[in-house]
């Protein structure tokens, strides 16, 4: 630092020479209003170390994001149209054997199909496809048929989505969405 | 941010330097709570904040960078 030199050199308040000074003045020669500024200084240096870390995690939640999107699981047939009727649903194992999901066949050629478990307490969430919605018997949750997101109850966070395709009159799950890690 | 044209006394200093470090507390403490509503949407599945939410946080440590950098030059 460069500063004018009185801002940098202690004033013994009685006056007299450096060497004149008590020994203890003569150690700690550092005026109290220079520390402050130091270590001020040097704790904005931290907060600005602890922003660069902020900016590092929200970017990689952003990569994960991008990552589980390329990850998604394969195409699997579930159903043919001819065997669902409007309005009836169907559970099946996506994307590994044992993860419950359901589907829902809200047209004539459009479906939905949701993680069966309800995000409450994982309990499994039942198809009521003329009400338009999901329902969990263990707590009275609900969940919107075409969207997943709750309606009331207990839950806070939507269903996982299952991506579907229909490619002739077979449906096949594509990706698993939102899926909680 | 242009150089300051004046030399400040170190007194002058302590009262910008303080200053400063409010702003950038203020703006680290916006940053976790980014991170922190980051987090929870992305694990309740919504995946379209993620990068709007990463893009404001880069722009509040341009922010702070931008300080710290004035934070020098008062010193030089
Ligand atoms: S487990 Fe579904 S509402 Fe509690």
């Amino acid at each position: 630092m460069s500063d004018p030199v009185s801002d940098q050199i202690t004033r013994p308040p009685d006056g007299r020479a450096p060497e004149e000074q008590p020994r203890w003045r003569q150690d700690f020669p550092i005026d109290q209003h220079v520390e402050q500024y130091v270590t001020r200084r040097e704790f904005t240096k931290f907060m600005v170390l602890t922003s660069v870390a902020f900016v590092v995690g929200q970017f990689w939640i952003a990569a994960q994001s991008l990552l589980r999107r390329k990850e998604s699981a394969p195409g699997l047939e579930i159903a043919r149209l001819a065997d669902l009727p409007v309005g009836g649903s169907l559970i099946f194992d996506y994307p590994e054997p044992g993860q419950a999901c359901i589907l829902v066949r809200t047209g004539e050629r459009e479906a939905v199909a949701f993680s069966q478990l309800c995000t409450h307490l994982s309990c499994p969430v039942i198809a009521q496809a003329d009400q338009g919605r999901f329902h969990c018997p263990c707590h009275n949750g609900n969940f919107d048929l075409a969207t997943g997101q709750p309606l009331s109850g207990p839950p806070r966070r939507p269903l996982p989505r299952v991506r579907l395709e229909i490619r002739g009159e077979h449906v096949y799950a594509v990706a698993m969405e939102g899926m909680a890690v | 941010m242009s150089a300051p044209r004046r030399r400040f006394g170190l007194h002058q200093r302590t009262i910008i330097i303080n200053g400063i470090l409010a702003l950038i507390v203020l703006i680290v403490i916006l940053q976790l709570w980014l991170l922190t509503a980051t987090m929870s949407a992305y694990l309740g599945g919504n995946t379209v904040v993620v990068w709007p939410a990463a893009l404001a946080s880069l722009a509040c440590l341009g922010l702070n960078v931008g300080l710290l950098v004035y934070l020098f030059r008062l010193e030089r």
